[in-house]
Order: C-alpha cells, then sequence, then structure tokens
C-alpha cells in the first residue's frame, strides 16, 4: 500500500512543478504567432501613422519632423473642416436612424412568428454580402438618369423630374447615409434581438398582470435589460459609421464638391491618391480623439451593467 | 400532479401572451411593418439579379420594357465577366487570400486564447484587454502606415501584403471570440487530464479542440467573410489589375472612363457574393453565435 500510495503521488507532484514551471513559458510561446502579427501589422503601425503625422513624407520620399506642422495646416483647411462636418453629421444620423430601426426589427422579430429563424438569416442578408457590392448596388438605384426610386415616384405621380441623387451636395449626403443605414440595421437588429432572448418572459407576465400598458413594458423592463448590450452595439456601430470608407468611396468618391467625403476617403485621397502620407496620416491622427471617446462610453455602459448586477469584478 | 405542470408548461411559453392580440391587430402591428422593412433590405439584391440578366436594349429602356422584370434575360454580362475580364483571376486571389488569411488568424487565436484563458501566465490579462482595444482599431486609421510597412517588407502589390495584414483585425475577433468559448469548457476536464499525467499539448489537442468545434467554425466563417468584404487594404496594396480581389477589382478596373456597363457591374456583385451568401446559408447558426458572441462579452 505504501509503496503503491508513494508511486501515485510521486508523479503527481511532479506534473505539478512542470506545470508551475513551465506555465508561463509556454503560455509565452504560445503567445508568439498572434503576439508577432499584432506587433509588427498593428502596434507598430499605430505607432508610425502618430510619427508619420508629425511629418511631410511623401510616397517615396523620406520626410522629416515638421512637429505639428500638418496639424496646423489642416486647422486653416476648409475642406478639412467641411470634411469633420460631414463625418460628424453622418455618423449622428445615420447610428441614431440604424438604431432607431434596428431596435424597432429586433422587437418584431422578437415576436412569435412563422419561420423565423429562415427570417433571421435574410434579414441578415445586406451585412454579410461585401459591402463594396452592395454599394455598387446603391449607386445603379441612385443613378440620374436610370434611378428606379425616380421612376417609381413618377409614375406615382410624386415628382415630375428625375431625383439628381449623387449630383447635388445634401442630396448625396442623405443617399450616403441610406444606404449606410441599410447595411447597419441588420447587425444592431440581430445583435440586439439576441439580447432581447435573454429577457425572461415571466417579467413581461408579471407586469401585464399589474396593469402595464405595452409602453410601460418596453419603457421598465425591455430598456433597462437591454442597456449594457445596447451600450456595446451602438459604439461598435459609431465606430464603424465614423471609420467608413467603403461606401463612400464606391458610390461618391467624396464627391459632389467634397460633400460626402469622411474623414477617412479625405485622408485616403490626400496620402494614396496625392501622395502625400504625413498629411493623410495626420487626418487619420486627427479621427482618433472620436475613437476614443466612443470607447469609454461603451466601457461605462459596461460598468454600469456591472453595477446593475452588483458584481465587485 | 407531476404530469399536469409539465404539459402546461411548454404550452404557456409557446403561448405567451399572445391570446392578448387579435390577428388583424397582428396584421398592422408586426407582418405589415416586418414586410416593408424586409423589402427595404433585400430590394437592393433583387435589383443587383435583374439587371445583371437584362439584355441592354432592355436595361436603359423603362418605356417599352417594365424595369421590374426580365422581359429577354441574357447571360451576356456574366459571359463578358468571366471571358473578357481578370473576373475570373480575382476570384481566385480572393479565394486563396480569406481561406489562408483565417486559417493563420484561427491558429494563432487558438494559440493566444488558450495560453490566455487556461495557461494564465503572469500578465494575462492584461493581455485580454489588450487584445480587445485591438479589436477596437479600425483599418482607416491604420492603412497608411501600415503601406509604409509592407513596402519595407517587399510585400507591396503580392497576395502576402493582403494574407499577412488581414489577421491585425482577424486574430484580436477570433481571440476574443475563443476566449469567450474555451470558458465555458469545465475547467475540471483539463485538470483530470493533467492528473492522468497529459501534456498542455495533448490537453488542447485532444480534450479542448474537440469540445471548441462549434466555436472554431464561427470564428472561422466570420473571419472569412470579413476577408472577403475587406476593401481598403486591398485597394491600398494592391496596384497590378490581376493581383486584384473581387471588390476592388468590380470598382476599380470594370469602370471604364464615364460609361458605366451596369449589367456587368451588377453581375460581378452578384457573382462576388454568391460565395459568401452560400456559406453564410449552410452556417447561419455559427455566423449568429459570432456575430452577437464578439458583442455580448
Amino acid at each position: 500500500m505504501a509503496v503503491e500510495t508513494h508511486r501515485l503521488v510521486q508523479p503527481g507532484r511532479r506534473a505539478g512543478w512542470a506545470f508551475h514551471d513551465s506555465r508561463h513559458r509556454l503560455g509565452a510561446l504560445f503567445m508568439l504567432p498572434a503576439a508577432a502579427i499584432l506587433l509588427v501589422f498593428l502596434a507598430y503601425p499605430l505607432g508610425l501613422g502618430f510619427w508619420l503625422g508629425l511629418t511631410d513624407t511623401k510616397i517615396g520620399e523620406a520626410g522629416r519632423f515638421i512637429g505639428l506642422g500638418n496639424f496646423i495646416s489642416l486647422a486653416h483647411d476648409t475642406v478639412f473642416w467641411l470634411v469633420v462636418f460631414n463625418t460628424m453629421f453622418y455618423t449622428v444620423v445615420a447610428s441614431i436612424v440604424k438604431f432607431a430601426l434596428g431596435l424597432y426589427l429586433a422587437l418584431l422579430l422578437n415576436e412569435r412568428l412563422p419561420f423565423k429563424s429562415l427570417l433571421r438569416a435574410v434579414v441578415l442578408l445586406p451585412f454579410v454580402v461585401p459591402t463594396v457590392l452592395s454599394a455598387i448596388a446603391f449607386w445603379w438605384i441612385y443613378d440620374s438618369q436610370f434611378s428606379i426610386i425616380s421612376w417609381v415616384l413618377i409614375r406615382l405621380g410624386l415628382i415630375h423630374r428625375y431625383i439628381d441623387f449623387l449630383g447635388e451636395p445634401w442630396n448625396a449626403r442623405w443617399a450616403v447615409i441610406a444606404a449606410n443605414i441599410w447595411r447597419g440595421i441588420p447587425f444592431v437588429a440581430i445583435t440586439l434581438l439576441a439580447g432581447l432572448q435573454t429577457i425572461s418572459p415571466s417579467l413581461y407576465e408579471a407586469a401585464t398582470l399589474d396593469g402595464a400598458s405595452a409602453w410601460q413594458r418596453f419603457r421598465h423592463i425591455t430598456l433597462p435589460m437591454l442597456t449594457p448590450i445596447i451600450a456595446v452595439v451602438m459604439t461598435f456601430s459609431v465606430l464603424l459609421t465614423f471609420t467608413d470608407f467603403q461606401l463612400i468611396y464606391t458610390i461618391t468618391r467624396g464627391g459632389p464638391i467634397n460633400a460626402t467625403h469622411l474623414m477617412a476617403t479625405l485622408s485616403f485621397q490626400r496620402a494614396i491618391t496625392g501622395g502625400y502620407l504625413g498629411e493623410g496620416a495626420a487626418i487619420a491622427d486627427a479621427m482618433v480623439p472620436f475613437l476614443l471617446a466612443a470607447i469609454l462610453f461603451s466601457y461605462f455602459g459596461l460598468q454600469r451593467r456591472r453595477w446593475q448586477q452588483g458584481s465587485r469584478d | 400532479m407531476t404530469a399536469a405542470p409539465d404539459t402546461a408548461a411548454p404550452s404557456d411559453r409557446n403561448e405567451g401572451m399572445q391570446y392578448l392580440e387579435s390577428l388583424p391587430r397582428r396584421l398592422v402591428t408586426l407582418y405589415l411593418p416586418l414586410a416593408i422593412l424586409l423589402f427595404v433590405l433585400l430590394f437592393p439584391f433583387y435589383w443587383m439579379v435583374v439587371t445583371s440578366f437584362k439584355p441592354d436594349n432592355e436595361l436603359y429602356d423603362y418605356a417599352h420594357f417594365s424595369p421590374f422584370w426580365v422581359a429577354h434575360p441574357t447571360l451576356e454580362h456574366i459571359n463578358k465577366l468571366l471571358f473578357e475580364t481578370s473576373y475570373p483571376d480575382w476570384m481566385i486571389n480572393t479565394v486563396i487570400i480569406s481561406v489562408s488569411s483565417t486559417f493563420i488568424s484561427l491558429f494563432s487565436s487558438v494559440c493566444a486564447a488558450y495560453a490566455i484563458e487556461r495557461l494564465r501566465y503572469k500578465g494575462s490579462q492584461y493581455v485580454g484587454m489588450a487584445i480587445f482595444l485591438a479589436y477596437l482599431v479600425p483599418p482607416s486609421i491604420l492603412f497608411i502606415p501600415l503601406v509604409a510597412v509592407v513596402f519595407r517588407l517587399g510585400l507591396f502589390d503580392s497576395d502576402w501584403a493582403l494574407i499577412l495584414t488581414y489577421p491585425t483585425f482577424l486574430v484580436p475577433f477570433c481571440t476574443w471570440l475563443l476566449m469567450g468559448y474555451f470558458r465555458t469548457i469545465p475547467y475540471e476536464l483539463e485538470e483530470c487530464a493533467l492528473i492522468d499525467g497529459a501534456s498542455r499539448l495533448q490537453i488542447l489537442l485532444k480534450i479542448t479542440l474537440p469540445l471548441a468545434v462549434p466555436g472554431l467554425i464561427s470564428a472561422g466563417i466570420f473571419a472569412f467573410t470579413l476577408s472577403w468584404n475587406e476593401f481598403i487594404y486591398a485597394l491600398t496594396f494592391i496596384s497590378s489589375s490581376e493581383n486584384k480581389t473581387v471588390p476592388v477589382g468590380a470598382i476599380t478596373e470594370l469602370v471604364e472612363g464615364d460609361v458605366y456597363h451596369w449589367g456587368s457591374l451588377m453581375a460581378a456583385a452578384l457573382l462576388g457574393s454568391v460565395p459568401v451568401v452560400v456559406l453564410y446559408s449552410f452556417f447561419v447558426e455559427y455566423y449568429v453565435s459570432s456575430l452577437t458572441g464578439a458583442v455580448k462579452e
């Protein structure tokens, strides 16, 4: 017996020792591939981006340090401020509408419906299809001569001339916002639907028995229960909208007269098309404070969830 | 006594409070708005399909042909796309790039997530946090410095430029998703194996990974569609026509001056969407779980 317990204990202890000894080293080894990729292609470029913003680098020409020169010239650049306005307008309007319609769609899909999972799969399609390819479809829908929307409206007698969707600044702004909303609704709807499904039906039953109206049930059960997930979903939505590039590049390329240029497309235009890498990097750097604000917003959304659940984690 | 609640409970759960709502009311508050939203969400795809099969004379003549239907369907646009442009090359490039970057990302993410969640080496919680922050860095602010890095490494205008840069957004996403997934696998299973003398590698390969297969599929599908959709890196790092991916090729090469060949443009959009949509339709549940999982954590 004594011998056998001895034999049983030894390997166990040895394994335990080996475990403690090698754990950190093994951890470092396992982290190696991911760390290599992220350091070389993410962390380093992120730092390099800040540096480039402080230089006058051009494509194929090493730059020199010019301090805040790029930022000072941007501050006097009316196009830059127009683009900042465009980006804010685009982000705020598109995010609010995406949230409202997405939440509405999620509430509808949360009802008892036939073919529910099929409906959910179909709703997500605009998010799955490559953005550029669906944006090409929007480009065609917004065509000045053959727009199907104009054609239908004329046939209905609502308008008399074809709408110049992409030729007039405000039309173009609303047109790209509509395309962005179209693509964003499914993401908001499906993620909020996942949140809705975790709310226990007994809460609604109890509230109904207490005489709560549909609006009161929504206001006092659905919304508070959904707040944490709304905070996260909207952070992602705002981040993606604010840094949007594909839709604008495909549909308007920033035109007409820079009316739809966003910060991302302007930085591409200045850095890659124009060759002024330093100035483009400065525009990209100028996006960072806005992004940080969005991330902090999400962070406090998460804090609130912890506080609500009484966790000290 | 015991049977009664059992039978009552499921029917109660199914019905909920639906008995409070009549059919006409549901029609107005539920089916009608749902139908309108679905119509808006699906119309661009319908329009894409209709346009790709319309001959040119129908395409630009709304007076004689109804724009909503194809009178004489034609494969002319698809034919032109496949045999007169580099579209097949772009397709092959996109497949190679998406598959390789997905596998590279999955491999490094499995290792990283396992190390962070299970080996719990010194500082692993900070690394986990850093991974989440990396996930929030948008490609729009990275592409300018990345172009410099890609140039210096001699990768410009090659598949490798994209295969190696796509993991910058795939690895944080997959790692974050898999960390959540590994957390749901009971630690006791690994402890048992450890006591039985299994090595860490054996545990990962024979216990954790088989149990994490659904998580791996979710992460893989999502990563594949993300790489298929990627645009800004592909636009910036690739210059020669035959090395382009489908989204970039469609928008830069098919537009000749001011003449837009809407038929072939729509066909390009349609053909480029089909592979992702087919893949998605096979793995809807996995796709949705990775979409919602990434947000929920």
